[in-house]
């Protein structure tokens, strides 16, 4: 008698043809990464920055690659992790995009409906143990309401005024905290520009996968608006006095 | 000797272009009692005559809520209609949970008009017995929408089908142009008059045999039935003193 063929899942797949003794492989960790996303509520809508570096482990591998992503007209999408998932995801809200363009309805599809829908993907990922290695940072102005959303590989989600992933989490997250908390509706466009990349300064000092090469993104009323890369000035003068570490 | 060699399937034209078995299903609409919907810019409204078999039986049910922002009314074969309304509700359900937001009105009953069309298309199948109108409220603001046998969708200011239909779109044809700024109660009392214009001679809108239903801005669909529909049916005859919508002679 032939021996069944089993067709598994195009998420769960065999090991190697030789070792293949019913054991599967799925993604363990990260490959290639972006590092953190910084984002918060402002006067007119949202701001979020991201650096522009691909990370294969400690190698500085890509250092030109885009981690803001509009969707429609007012959504955006940040990223951080493992950036072939987002890539893929890229292509997901692509679809969708696609999708609700040819109902040709008049009908839009705002930012909470986008936030739900890459959630629901989050969550289905890891429910396979499967995930996208990824955290998301969606924000908008939906129906005029300031919107920003945090969604990780487990399908964990939050909501809140500011948010940073990553290092950012520990880094940015307190300096959004002392700044903008409780004033998301006072901040003017120019101190906002200034809280973000003071954040993103301090990022690129302390942490070692982050670069000095970043893109900002507002969504406002008029839409989103993704920068082109820029960088920011630093002072090393403080490491002539470090003692220590090889030098 | 002369039978009808087309009328067979769904799927057969007739030489003169017509699809009989698509067209006798339409007569199925026009044997069920009538539903009236008619639309302002805030507001949207369905108004029915149920009917009941016998004077043991109960009226059958005319109206169906689909969401918190949908709502349909049926004329035709009722069971028909409950398979469109469990379709409708799965569909609202899934759009909450994949999207996170209401169906928009649109695309639910071009949903369901898909899938009568597909019946004229493939063998073996017939044509649903019913038709709808679907009154909802979404991005776009209240819409009210008429689904029939045929495939065909269409939206409407203000519609009625069923038996006799014809008395109120005429009623309808004359007033639509003043819906547009009416008050909720004002709507549903015009549509009231507007569905009393195809009972038959010696009928009467009464508790047992009016349905309502509505949605609007900032109101979820509502249904009204039995003693609630009485505060409306109040205000058919005086409305049409002091307004003179029709009774502008004297």
């Amino acid at each position: 008698m032939d021996a069944i063929k089993i067709q598994l899942p195009h998420t769960v797949q065999p090991r190697a043809e030789n070792a293949n003794d019913g054991a599967v492989s799925r993604t363990m960790q990260p490959i290639v990464t972006g590092t953190s996303v910084v984002a918060f509520k402002y006067k007119d809508g949202i701001m979020m920055a991201a650096d522009t570096l691909a990370s294969y482990g400690s190698l500085a591998r890509f250092r030109s690659e885009k981690r803001l992503m509009a969707v429609g007209d007012n959504t955006l999408v940040g990223v951080s992790g493992d950036l072939s998932d987002f890539q893929y995801m890229q292509h997901v809200l692509e679809d969708l995009e696609t999708r609700e363009l040819c109902m040709d309805d008049d009908q839009t599809l705002g930012t909470k409906s986008v936030y739900k829908y890459i959630s629901n993907i989050m969550y289905n990922r890891r429910t396979k143990v499967d995930p996208l290695w990824n955290s998301y940072v969606v924000a908008g102005l939906d129906h005029d309401e300031k919107f920003l959303g945090f969604v990780d590989l487990y399908g964990t989600r939050y909501q809140s005024p500011t948010i940073a992933t990553g290092f950012g989490a520990h880094l940015a997250q307190p300096i959004l905290r002392k700044r903008v908390e409780g004033r998301e509706d006072e901040i003017e466009e120019e101190e906002a520009l200034a809280i973000l990349d003071d954040c993103m300064r301090v990022l690129f000092y302390r942490d070692a996968r982050s670069f000095n090469k970043l893109r900002r993104a507002k969504v406002t009323a008029q839409g989103v608006e993704i920068s082109e890369p820029y960088s920011l000035e630093t002072n090393w003068d403080f490491a002539e006095s470090i003692v220590g570490y090889g030098g | 000797m002369f039978r009808n060699q087309y009328d067979n399937d769904a799927s057969t034209w007739s030489p003169q272009g017509r699809i009989f078995q698509v067209e006798y299903a339409s007569e199925a609409v026009k044997q069920g009692s009538a539903v009236v919907g008619l639309r302002s810019k805030d507001h949207v409204v369905l108004v029915a005559v149920k009917r009941s078999p016998n004077e043991l039986a109960s009226y059958q049910k005319k109206i169906v809520r689909i969401d918190d922002h949908m709502g349909i009314a049926m004329a035709g074969l009722t069971s028909d209609a409950r398979v469109l309304s469990n379709y409708l509700r799965t569909e609202a359900m899934r759009s909450k949970m994949v999207y996170g937001r209401p169906l928009p009105v649109g695309r639910a009953v071009n949903m369901i008009g898909d899938r009568a069309q597909i019946n004229t298309l493939e063998y073996g199948r017939r044509p649903y017995g019913v038709g709808l109108l679907v009154i909802g409220y979404d991005d776009a603001g209240p819409h009210l929408l008429e689904f029939n046998p045929s495939g065909i969708v269409s939206e409407y200011y203000a519609y009625s089908i069923g038996a006799r239909s014809q008395s109120a779109r005429t009623n309808l044809e004359r007033n639509f142009e003043q819906f547009q700024d009416l008050s909720l109660q004002e709507l549903v009392t015009q549509g009231l008059r507007a569905l009393r214009d195809t009972l038959q001679q010696g009928k009467q809108l009464d508790t047992m045999n009016t349905s309502i239903g509505f949605v609007g801005k900032d109101t979820k669909f509502t249904m009204l039935d039995g003693e609630a529909t009485q505060q409306y049916l109040d205000l058919i005859d005086e409305g049409a003193r002091h307004a003179g919508g029709r009774c502008d002679g004297d």
